[in-house]
C-alpha cells in the first residue's frame, strides 16, 4: 500500500474549479479554446493540456436538481493497469503513491490510455516528430510531495474538499465522517477497494455511477493478463519442445519408411 | 498509351502508395490528430484493428504451411510454401510499417529492446514480431540465394531450415495468441460477447484456420493475375485443416458463453447480430463448406469458402477491438479517410513488392535438391 492519498469530499465542492487553474499553473499547460456545449464542464474531457478538471452533473434528487461535482484525474492505483501494460516499464508507481511517466522511454503506443478503467491518461494528438508528442496526465505533484509540499490542487481548494495525507489516516477519517453524517454521505469510500485500490479517495452524497465513476470490482484488471504473462516462459518451453519432438518422430518415421522403400524397390 | 493500359494495375497501386506516403508526412509533421480520428476517448482505431490485429492474423499463412511441409513432413504442399513464406514476410514488414505511422514515438520503436516490463503482453507480441520477421527473413532469403548464386549461404540457411520452422512456430503461436492477450487488461472495454479468458486461444485457432484460407486467397490471385497454373489438389488439401480449427473454437466459444452466462447479450442489440454474422458467415458456413470434398476440388468454391474465413476473422478482430469496444469517457470514433488512405498505401506497397518478388526471383520453382551440385 502506499504512503500518500488525497480524500475528496465531493459534499463540500463548490465548483470553484481553483483546483483546475492550480493544476494548470503549477504544470505550466496551456489553455484551451472550448465552445459553448450547453453544460458548464469545461474544457468537456481530460486532455494533454488539461490533467485535472471539475465535472458539473446535473442530478435529480426527490424533487430538486442540483450540481453535484466531479474532480476528475488520474486515481494513481495500487495497481496501475497503465503501468502492468506499458511494453518499455515508462510508467510506474512510487512507493510514495504517485503513479509517474518516465517520458524518455514511452514510444506512444497508447496501450496505457486504452487499458485505463478510468480513461485516464491523453496524448498530445496535435504533435509530430519535432514536437516531443508524449502520452499526459495527473502525476500527483510529484515533484512537490517528494519536496515536502502537498499537491496544487489540494493546497488551492478554498473549500477544504481535497485532503492530502498518509492513506491508512485519510481511510480512517472518511469513515469517521460517514459515521458522523449517515444521511449526508453514500456508505462507501470510492477508490478504497476499487480495483485494488487507489491513491484517490472519494466521499459523496450521491451514488458514484451518477458522478461519473465507474462501478468496478475490487481485483486490479490486469491481474489476468499478468498471470498469462507469467506462464508464458513455461509455455513456450513445453511448446518448443514438442515441435521439436514431433519434428523428430515423423522425421525418424519417414527415415524408416523410406529405407523399407529403398529396400523393396532392391529386391 | 499502351504503356498504361498494360500496367494500369501497377499504375494505381503505385499511386496509391504515393498517396500515403504523402499523408505520413504530414502525420509526422503535425501529429496523428492531424490525418485522424483518433482521440483520448478512442487511441487505438484502424491502424491497431486492421494493419496490426489483422494484417497479423492474415500473415499466418507463413507459419502453417512450413509447419506442414517441414515438421510434418507432408511435401505434398510445398509448391505453395515459397508463396506462403513471401506472402507471411511481407505482411509482417506491413505490420511493422503501419506501426511506425501509428506509433506516437516511432523513431524510438527500438526502446522496447532495452527497457523491458515482463508483465506487459505488448512487451511480448513485439519481442515476438521482431523475431519472427527475421526468422521470416531467413526462410525467404534462399529465394535471393538462388537468384544471385550464392551456395555457401543457401547451403547454410538449408540446413537451419528445420530450426528457423520451429523457432517460427513457437513464435507465432505466442504473439498470435498474444494479440488476444492484449485485451485481457480491458474487461470492461471490450464488448462481453467476445471478452474472455480464452481470447488467446480464440486468437490462435482464428490465425490457424485463416492461414491455409490466405493461402488459397493468395494462390487463385496469382495464378489469375500472373497467368499461372492453380494448385487445386494442393490447397484443397490444406484447406482441410480449416474445418478442424473452426469446429475447436466454435465448440469452446459456445462452452465458453454458456458457462459465463452471456447468451443473453446475444440476443439484444447490433453487437448480437455482428456476433451472428461472424459466427455463420465466419465460421460455420466455411467449416461446412470446407468439409465437402466437391468444395475442395472447385477452384471457385474454394476461393468463396477462403474468403468467408477472411472476412469472418476480420469482422471478429474488428468487433473485439473497435466496434465492440467502449471506453469509460464518452466519444465516438470512425476512421478518417486518410487513415484508410495510410492502409490502403501500405497493402499497396505489398501488392507491388508482392509482383516484383513474382517477376524477378524463383518463387514459384519447387525447393532445390539438398546438396548444391557443382556442375551447373
Ligand atoms: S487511473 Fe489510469 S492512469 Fe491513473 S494510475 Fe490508474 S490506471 Fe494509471
Ligand atoms: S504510450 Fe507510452 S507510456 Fe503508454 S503504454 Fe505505450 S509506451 Fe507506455
Amino acid at each position: 500500500m502506499s504512503r500518500y492519498a488525497m480524500l475528496i469530499d465531493e459534499t463540500r465542492c463548490t465548483g470553484c474549479r481553483a483546483c483546475q487553474v492550480a493544476c494548470k499553473q503549477w504544470n505550466d499547460l496551456p489553455g484551451e479554446q472550448t465552445r459553448n456545449r450547453g453544460t458548464y464542464t469545461n474544457p468537456p474531457a481530460l486532455s494533454a493540456k488539461t490533467w485535472s478538471m471539475i465535472e458539473f452533473n446535473e442530478i435529480e434528487t426527490g424533487d430538486k436538481v442540483g450540481f453535484y461535482f466531479l474532480k476528475r484525474g488520474c486515481m494513481h492505483c495500487e495497481h496501475p493497469a497503465c503501468a502492468s501494460v506499458c511494453l518499455v516499464g515508462a510508467l510506474h508507481k512510487t512507493p510514495d503513491g504517485p503513479v509517474v511517466y518516465d517520458d524518455s522511454k514511452c514510444i506512444g503506443c497508447r496501450y496505457c490510455m486504452s487499458a485505463c478503467p478510468f480513461g485516464i491518461p491523453t496524448f498530445d494528438w496535435d504533435r509530430g516528430l519535432l514536437n516531443n508528442a508524449l502520452i499526459r496526465k495527473c502525476e500527483f505533484c510529484v515533484d512537490r510531495v517528494s519536496n515536502g509540499l502537498i499537491p496544487a490542487c489540494a493546497k488551492s481548494c478554498p473549500s477544504r474538499v481535497i485532503a492530502f495525507g498518509e492513506r491508512e489516516q485519510l481511510i480512517a477519517q472518511a469513515e469517521a465522517r460517514i459515521e458522523k453524517n449517515p444521511n449526508k454521505y453514500i456508505k462507501h469510500i470510492y477508490g478504497k477497494d476499487e480495483v485494488g485500490g487507489t491513491s484517490m479517495l472519494y466521499l459523496s452524497s450521491v451514488p458514484f455511477d451518477q458522478l461519473g465513476l465507474p462501478a468496478l470490482g475490487t481485483t486490479p484488471v490486469t491481474a489476468l493478463s499478468e498471470q498469462v504473462m507469467e506462464y508464458t516462459v513455461p509455455f513456450a518451453l513445453a511448446w518448443g519442445a514438442t515441435l521439436a519432438g514431433v519434428a523428430a518422430v515423423v522425421r525418424f518415421r519417414n527415415r524408416g519408411k523410406r529405407i523399407v522403400e529403398n529396400e523393396k524397390s532392391e529386391t | 498509351m499502351q504503356f498504361i493500359r498494360r500496367h494500369q494495375l501497377a499504375i494505381v497501386l503505385v499511386a496509391l502508395v504515393a498517396f500515403g506516403l504523402i499523408v505520413a508526412l504530414v502525420r509526422y509533421w503535425a501529429g496523428i490528430g492531424a490525418i485522424s480520428n483518433l482521440s483520448d476517448a478512442y487511441p487505438w482505431g484502424l491502424w491497431i484493428s486492421f494493419d496490426l490485429l489483422c494484417g497479423v492474423a492474415l500473415a499466418s499463412g507463413a507459419f502453417t504451411t512450413a509447419f506442414a511441409v517441414h515438421i510434418f513432413q507432408l511435401d505434398r504442399f510445398r509448391p505453395v510454401l515459397r508463396p506462403a513464406i513471401l506472402t507471411g514476410f511481407l505482411g509482417y514488414v506491413m505490420v511493422i510499417v503501419a506501426l511506425l505511422v501509428d506509433l506516437g514515438r516511432p523513431e524510438r520503436i527500438w526502446h522496447m529492446i532495452i527497457f523491458w516490463n515482463p508483465h506487459s503482453v505488448m512487451f511480448e507480441v513485439g519481442w515476438c514480431v521482431m523475431l519472427y520477421t527475421a526468422v521470416l527473413a531467413l526462410e525467404f532469403s534462399p529465394l535471393v540465394f538462388e537468384r544471385l548464386r550464392w551456395r555457401a549461404p543457401l547451403a547454410i540457411i538449408h540446413r537451419l531450415t528445420i530450426v528457423l520452422v520451429i523457432l517460427g512456430t513457437l513464435l507465432s503461436t505466442l504473439h498470435q495468441s498474444s494479440l488476444g492477450s492484449l485485451f485481457l487488461a480491458m474487461p470492461r472495454q471490450v464488448h462481453p460477447l467476445w471478452f474472455s479468458a480464452f481470447l488467446p486461444l480464440y486468437f490462435f485457432l482464428t490465425a490457424i484456420a485463416v492461414g491455409p484460407a490466405m493461402v488459397i486467397l493468395e494462390s487463385s490471385i496469382s495464378s489469375r493475375v500472373l497467368h499461372r497454373g492453380l494448385e487445386t489438389d494442393v490447397i484443397g488439401g490444406l484447406a482441410r485443416a480449416i474445418p478442424f480449427a473452426l469446429g475447436a473454437y466454435l465448440a469452446i466459444k459456445i462452452v465458453d458463453l454458456t458457462l459465463a452466462n452471456k447468451w443473453a447479450a446475444a440476443f439484444r442489440d447490433g453487437m448480437s447480430a455482428l456476433f451472428w454474422i461472424e459466427i455463420i458467415f465466419g465460421v460455420i458456413a466455411p467449416m461446412l463448406l470446407f468439409a465437402r470434398s466437391s468444395v475442395r476440388h472447385n477452384p471457385s468454391r474454394l476461393l468463396i469458402g477462403a474468403s468467408l474465413v477472411i472476412a469472418g476473422i476480420v469482422l471478429n478482430r474488428f468487433n473485439v477491438s473497435l466496434i465492440g469496444w467502449t471506453r469509460p469517457n464518452e466519444g465516438w470514433y470512425v476512421p478518417h479517410l486518410l487513415e484508410f488512405a495510410i492502409t490502403f498505401g501500405i497493402v499497396s506497397a505489398g501488392v507491388v513488392a508482392y509482383g516484383l518478388v513474382a517477376k524477378f526471383l524463383p518463387l514459384f520453382a519447387d525447393e532445390p535438391a539438398p546438396a548444391p551440385s557443382p556442375a551447373e
